[in-house]
């Protein structure tokens, strides 16, 4: 069973600071680490690999050192790694990336399973998996908690819903999101290491991947961020007099001059 | 200070210590009050290829020597020494077959050694030969194809938990130690079974139980070197073994450290932290200063043990004394600069005041070592070159 595995690079730290004048994250001084999330898809591609045999492929997009990420990943278990980076993919929103991902996983070709993180820790859209999905026409199960089988052809998972999970088969090839519950990610192995340090972890660029060039990128992003800020939190409160009827009636009023209602 | 460790021991060292920071320390705590065996962080040290560290390449290990494994010692004993010699038992039940075992019994069990797979023991110590060993009663009598052995064993570090066992037994009661064989048991062996497990003062993560031996039939192919060759290889693997006892009272050592001075960096009275006043002053510094000797003295023998020197019996006690001293002295002092809280299960330094004490009795009381150590200046009359 040969497995794709999406990681992102995110910064270290849950206290994101944003740049006031470029609107952008601060990314000096914190550490890049895989993005939390995506840590419990390699895990369990790296599982599925050790129940079923078949190879682990990593891929991100990213900045040049993004190749760090790659590097743990295979000191994590994963047997390859690619790393699709260019200039041009700079200011990619989620459509755009899931684009180039989709391009890059057409470029690797052999593959039954992709797995992603739910979402990431940074932009936290939990987008691009579901987006990458409909790019590829691959069958997309979110939320999967449970790897319960896999069989010739198809796969049977167990995803979160709200109020319990449900049990789910879908044929292969086929992509997937997981959840936390999935696992507990292993942390690297010495040989591993050593073999991150040696092994290739490929560089493709837009060209490379053959991607359209009006779809990636800023070109190719839907959104545009305009500005990024920190919301302003207010809390008022108020205490209605009068009797029941009138009470509700000062709500409701209250309510739509508010637009809530 | 600098150590000059090379790339890959930087590495080990790194990786030690986030599986002690990320895996042992959320659970140290609970660990200690249910005396429960960490087999989970087990399972996260094989994963990692902890236990490759000390076996040989030939046998799916990594290669590395009593240096590699006494600075995962050290980190993991950092945060909890009762998983620290949890680890540690099982190169220690490695060493006499490493050392003396044929390729056979190598390739038969270093890998499951290596992978993690299987925890290995090392059973000396008896009811009645504690100090000293000569006063060993377990016997091994010959019989077609193999030995039957009877007897009890004490006090053995992952008793019951491991699945392979270095066991010294008499081969030959007239000959006294000369008399001593080492085998490899496996438990599930028919006439091998455990005691009960102990309750100990502290490294009360890791499991200690007794050995019992009732007409266990062992097959001849498990015998380790020669008959008669027990004793000697017992004295073998403790002098390569006594250097990570070393590390491990480094490693507790180094932990209170680093939680005393946290504490009275923030502890204030009479208007300030605990660490203006010049009496803790005083004592945090000697604590840095033994522990930084005490790994030094203990890098150095390690690094010895591995250079493929002879005779190393000296050396290897030397720094399994001095650092399990400090180790007992700095936990102490530890305590004390904590005060009552520090008494108080709510933080860290009365387990590993309880911890730091097993160092100065398991692998040779530390007496007995400076009587080893007297024996050896005597013949050198004290002479360095
Ligand atoms: C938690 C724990 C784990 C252990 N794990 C193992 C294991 O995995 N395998 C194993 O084989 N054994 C193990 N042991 C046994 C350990 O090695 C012995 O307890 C130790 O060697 C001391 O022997 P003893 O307890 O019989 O003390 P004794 O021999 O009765 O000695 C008691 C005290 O007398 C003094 N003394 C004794 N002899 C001398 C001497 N010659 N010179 C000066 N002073 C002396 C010392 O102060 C010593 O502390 C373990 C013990 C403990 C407590």
């Amino acid at each position: 069973m040969n497995i794709i595995v999406c990681i992102k690079q995110v910064p270290g730290t849950t206290q994101v600071k944003i740049d006031p004048q470029t609107n952008s994250l601060v990314r000096q001084g914190t550490k890049n680490i895989i993005n939390p999330f995506d840590s419990y898809a390699l895990e369990e591609g790296v599982h599925l690999k050790e129940r079923f045999g078949g190879k682990v492929t990593a891929l991100s997009m990213g900045p040049p050192q993004a190749e760090e990420i790659l590097r743990e990943a295979i000191a994590c278990g994963a047997d390859q790694a690619f790393l699709v980076s260019d200039r041009l993919l700079g200011g990619s929103d989620t459509l755009a990336t899931s684009y180039t991902l989709s391009r890059a996983i057409r470029k690797i070709a052999d593959f039954d399973l992709v797995i992603c993180g739910r979402q990431t820790a940074d932009g936290d859209t939990g987008q691009v998996g579901p987006e990458l999905a409909e790019t590829m026409g691959l069958p997309f199960v979110a939320y999967v908690n449970k790897i319960e089988e896999v069989g010739a052809g198809q796969i049977r998972l167990q995803r979160m819903v709200e109020d319990g999970y449900e049990v789910i088969e879908t044929s292969l090839p086929a992509m997937i999101s997981v959840v936390k519950e999935i696992n507990v990610p292993r942390l690297p192995s010495l040989r591993g290491l050593a073999r991150a340090k040696s092994a290739a972890v490929i560089v493709w660029t837009a060209a490379d991947i053959e991607a359209d060039m009006s779809r990636i990128g800023l070109n190719g992003s839907a959104t545009k961020v305009i500005k990024i800020f920190f919301p302003n939190r207010e809390r008022r409160g108020e205490k209605l007099q009068g009797c029941m009827e009138e009470q509700v009636e000062t709500l409701v009023q209250k309510l739509r001059e508010s637009r809530v209602v | 200070m600098e150590y000059f460790l090379s790339e890959t021991q930087k590495e080990i060292r790194g990786l030690a210590r986030k599986i002690a920071e990320e895996r042992i320390l959320p659970v140290r705590a609970e660990l200690d009050e249910k005396e429960e065996f960490p087999w989970e962080i087990m399972k996260a040290l094989a994963e990692s290829d902890m236990f490759r560290v000390f076996v040989p390449e030939e046998y799916e290990g990594l290669g590395g020597g009593c240096f590699d494994l006494c600075l995962v010692v050290e980190q993991l004993s950092r945060v909890c020494s009762g998983v620290a010699v949890s680890y540690a038992a099982s190169a220690l039940g490695s060493i006499t077959l490493i050392q003396a075992g044929s390729e056979e019994q190598k390739k038969k069990y270093l890998p499951d050694v290596a992978s993690g797979k299987k925890l290995a023991a090392f059973a000396l110590t008896e009811p009645s030969a504690g100090s000293d060993a000569t006063a060993l009663k377990t016997t091994a009598q010959k019989v077609a194809g193999g030995y039957i052995l009877n007897g009890t064993k004490q006090f053995i570090t992952n008793g019951g938990e491991a699945e392979i066992y270095t066991v010294i037994v008499l081969t030959d009661k007239t000959k006294g130690p000369r008399g001593a064989s080492a085998f490899i048991l496996e438990k599930g062996m028919p006439g091998f079974s455990f005691g009960k497990k102990e309750k100990k003062l502290g490294i009360r993560a890791s499991a200690t139980r007794e050995l019992v031996f009732r007409d266990c039939f062992v097959p001849e192919a498990n015998l380790l070197g020669r008959e008669g060759m027990g004793f000697i290889q017992t004295l073998r693997t403790l002098d390569w073994s006594r250097p990570g006892i070393g590390s491990q009272a480094v490693g507790v050592a180094q932990g209170a450290l680093e939680a005393a001075v946290d504490y009275a960096r923030q502890r204030v009275q009479f208007g300030h932290p605990l660490i203006a006043l010049p009496a803790v002053q005083n004592m945090l510094a000697d604590m840095a200063i033994q522990v930084e000797a005490a790994r030094a003295l203990v890098y150095a023998v390690a690094r010895t043990v591995d250079s493929g020197a002879k005779d190393f019996t000296e050396e290897s006690a030397m720094a399994k004394v001095f650092a399990a001293d400090v180790s007992m002295e700095v936990t102490t002092k530890a305590v004390q600069i904590f005060g009552g809280a520090g008494y108080m299960r709510d933080y860290p330094v009365e387990k590993m005041m309880r911890d730091a004490k097993i160092t100065q009795i398991y692998e040779g009381a530390n007496e007995m070592l400076r009587g080893t150590i007297a024996a050896e200046l005597r013949k050198r009359r004290g002479r360095r070159d």
